[in-house]
């Protein structure tokens, strides 16, 4: 294969694209043949999105180049992807709920009588035929709410259908599917193929692969680990490739003597998210919580401290049952929550250092309602100290640290809070590695003080690096459970994805 | 950080002293004792609505009812004193009559899960509507000069109505920068789920806003009473915009979670002077609308114009945080 061999709809080559603090690709080669299905592989952060971005203009690649229908293009921006014939039908559709499936297809671009009236008979036929083609029976005149989510991807993928489209990226499009409702997909995609288009296929669903694909692509950690014809690999030989990431990175893991169990919690439910979720948390132990996205993890921390309803479930702190109903009540009980997403959970981002350190004590801090500053500056200059957050002072707002100060920040308001139970989700997600290590030592510390930690993390050698215990998550249950010792990137990644070995 | 005295409260006393000198050099009538006693009295009453309207809109909220809670909660003190309630009692009435209307507002929002808007547009109506039902539409006027005391009293050399005003701006400063319940408001309307997950009683404390907000009108509608010396059921029309205008030009953000009341004072005295000067100019109250509204939005635009260039500053530095930690490692050091 030569350069400008026009028989790959896609090819990329030498991909790299780095982040603050991260690289997220590394070099990667990946090409679609034209009628071709290429499933892309990997855990949670080896880099599939990041490609999947590039390929869509959303994020421009930093070196690499991409050839389309054997011409190397330039993609900068999401309308030139669209020119070029990219299609990128996303997890979260972006369709208009209340409008019809015809006016959501031809949206921006409807057919028009005259100009400024749409051809609204036009629209409908000329939706009715592409649908038609897709194998699919849906009234265009129907409002996408009404359809079922099968149903709207199918409009999404009508929608993105015209003549130019030449590569359709599918970002794990059955995770929401019902079985009927897959095979459905696969008919589609295969009239696709048929027409000549190449589909790169992102999934989880190993057992996905061999049915529709042709050629599957493993990423790890940014790099582009193994390209294999589906009739040449067997699953266990995917979740291999897929693991085994380098655990060149450092874990300053300390273990502690066990303690007293500070937290229990007994038939956790929420209907559709958790089911029947049991675990335990002791002093000076760290509990990782693995699982993939949607597995129902940061689900199971807002279900404990009370952030969401229970449908049904027990808590237990130091082996007395409590209420928790309300985030009010875990800070009261000494568990504190460190969000995902620092940014929109996490910190109130027009406030201050200090005040958002003092916001879950303010009340614990005052006197008859009024707020001692004194006690508030004393308090914060401490454990702005103690966890070395890097800040031009206290009073400055945490909208300007950066992340890793700005998850230490977290982390002090549960400590002047005095929280004993932390439930950390993602802790050092869009941390620098430097600051990464410190979160580490902070958690040595914590659990060295007597504390309990239970972490969720995407990062399997975070979760193996860091954990006493492991727990795995996999469709809102917790399917296995491994001490460190027991505990493999494989194993953990087989019981994450429902391949027990 | 929630100075009390940032650089955008410094802009907007600029532009007051500018407006201030502008009117001076235009008109004689301006610089005078007696008008610019005229001018602080007058804005008396929307400053102190203003003060509730800081509250809610910090909570990142809006009050649209506060007009229509003036009308009401002057004639509920009106029948009062008519009835021979005494004065204390008739006021207390009052207050409790605004709160309560207030604390409707805010339960129909944390409670109901009302957008602000719509439960206190609700209001607006069902305030305005109850005053003119109870009333029958006609006025309540003439009261004892005891309670006219309230608008032509001069204790300490000081109108009344401007005391009552100070003294609501003191305390409700006081409340919002050393209260939790003022850090609350401040940390919901910066974050509302954080402060949710940070153990606050979100619900409650947005209800209280309400309540504050309902409280400060009524605080308003004693004085306009006094003043007037007459209870109107249709007092307080449109006093909502001018009280939104006042927190919006004194630089609280309508998104919530930054702002404070010294430039709420400064805006409702801006609008204030604005009028006075439009007065003295014998500019036409047809034009004086159009000149407000320009001025409204000439502040608000060149505060997000503003905002826009600082927000490019600091998105230039942002995408590299490695160089601004190390400075600040630098600092700390």
């Amino acid at each position: 294969m030569t350069v400008g061999d026009p028989c790959f709809a896609l090819r990329m080559t030498g991909i790299r694209k780095a982040f603050p603090g991260v690289l997220a690709l590394d070099g990667v080669d990946l090409d679609v043949r034209q009628g071709e299905v290429h499933v892309l592989l990997g855990e949670n952060g080896a880099g599939k999105s990041t490609l999947m971005k590039i390929l869509s203009g959303a994020v421009t690649r930093d070196a690499g180049t991409i050839e389309i229908d054997g011409r190397v293009v330039s993609i900068e921006s999401p309308r030139q992807a669209h020119d070029l014939g990219v299609r990128t039908i996303y997890q979260e559709l972006t369709l208009v709920p209340h409008l019809s499936a015809a006016e959501n297809v031809f949206l921006g671009r409807e057919p028009r009588r005259a100009p400024g009236i749409i051809d609204a008979r036009r629209m409908r036929e000329q939706t009715e035929g592409i649908l038609a083609s897709l194998g699919v029976r849906i009234d265009p005149g129907h409002a996408v709410r009404d359809l079922g989510i099968a149903q709207q991807q199918m409009v999404e993928v009508a929608k993105a259908l015209d003549d130019r489209a030449r590569i359709f990226i599918m970002d794990e499009p059955t995770s929401a599917l019902t079985d009927a409702e897959i095979n459905e997909l696969f008919a589609t995609i295969e009239r696709l193929t048929a027409r000549g288009a190449g589909v790169l296929y992102i999934s989880h669903r190993l057992e996905e692969v061999s049915r529709i694909g042709q050629r599957v692509t493993v990423l790890r950690d940014g790099r582009r680990v193994a390209t294999h014809d589906v009739r040449d690999v067997t699953i266990p030989q995917l979740i291999r490739l897929m693991a085994n990431r380098d655990l060149a990175e450092h874990f300053p893991k300390r273990r502690t003597m066990r303690g007293e169990e500070l937290l229990r919690v007994v038939g956790l439910r929420r209907r559709g998210v958790l089911h029947d979720v049991g675990l335990t948390v002791h002093r000076g132990e760290v509990v990782g919580v693995a699982g993939l996205l949607g597995a129902g993890r940061t689900e199971l921390a807002r279900a404990i401290i009370g952030a969401d309803a229970r449908d049904a479930g027990r808590i237990f702190i130091k082996g007395a049952e409590v209420p928790m109903r309300h985030p009010a009540h875990a800070i009261a009980l000494g568990v504190g929550f460190l969000p995902e997403d620092r940014k929109t959970q996490g910190l109130v981002q027009t406030l201050s250092v200090v005040d958002n350190i003092a916001l879950p004590s303010l009340g614990r801090w005052s006197r008859g309602g009024i707020v001692r500053t004194s006690r508030h500056t004393e308090i914060g200059r401490r454990l702005v100290q103690d966890l070395r957050i890097k800040t031009l002072g206290l009073q400055q707002t945490v909208l300007q640290l950066s992340g890793g100060n700005q998850q230490k920040v977290v982390l002090a308001k549960w400590l002047a809070a005095h929280a004993d139970v932390l439930i950390m989700d993602e802790p050092t997600r869009g941390i620098d590695v430097a600051a990464k290590v410190e979160i580490y030592e902070l958690m040595n510390q914590l659990t060295a003080r007597g504390a309990a930690i239970l972490m969720i993390s995407s990062e399997l050698p975070e979760i193996l690096g860091m954990s006493d215990r492991i727990l795995v998550m996999r469709l809102g249950r917790l399917v296995a459970e491994f001490t460190a010792a027991e505990a493999t990137q494989e194993r953990v990644l087989q019981a994450a994805l429902g391949h027990a070995a | 950080m929630i100075a009390s005295f940032g650089g955008r409260q410094l802009g907007t006393l600029f532009g007051l002293i500018g407006l201030c000198a502008l009117l001076t050099v235009l008109t004689p009538h301006f610089l005078t004792i007696s008008n610019l006693l005229n001018v602080t009295e007058q804005t008396t009453i929307n400053a102190v609505i203003a003060v509730g309207m800081t509250f809610v809109i910090l909570s990142a909220g809006i009050d649209l009812s506060v007009g229509s809670i003036v009308a009401l909660t002057g004639v509920v003190l009106g029948s009062a004193l008519h009835s021979g309630v005494p004065v204390p009692a008739a006021i207390l009435l009052s207050l409790t009559t605004g709160a309560v209307c207030g604390l409707l507002n805010g339960l129909l929002i944390t409670r109901g899960g009302l957008p602000p808007f719509i439960a206190t547009l609700g209001m607006m109506s069902i305030a305005r509507g109850v005053a003119l039902l109870f009333t029958d539409g006609r006025p309540i006027s003439g009261f004892s000069a005891g309670f006219r005391e309230i608008s032509t009293g001069r204790p300490l050399m000081i109108p009344a109505p401007v005391l009552v005003m100070i003294v609501v701006y003191v305390t409700a400063h006081f409340v919002l920068t050393r209260t939790t319940f003022g850090r609350y408001v401040y940390a919901i309307g910066g974050n509302e789920e954080a402060t949710r997950l940070s153990g606050v009683r979100v619900g409650f404390h947005k209800t209280m806003v309400y309540a504050v907000s309902g409280v400060t009108s009524a605080v308003a509608a004693v004085t306009l009473t006094a003043r007037l010396n007459s209870a109107q059921p249709i007092a307080g029309m449109m006093y909502e915009l001018d009280a939104i205008a006042a927190t919006v030009i004194g630089g609280t953000s309508l998104l919530g979670g930054s702002g404070t009341l010294v430039g709420t004072l400064i805006g409702a005295l801006i609008m204030g002077v604005l009028r006075n000067g439009l007065n003295l100019l014998g500019i036409s109250s047809f034009l004086q609308q159009v000149v407000i509204g320009g001025v409204i939005i000439a502040a608000v635009l060149v505060d997000s114009l503003l905002n826009a260039r600082s927000q490019r500053r600091r998105a230039r530095i942002a995408p590299s945080p490695a160089p601004t930690a190390g400075s600040a490692e630098g600092i700390t050091r």
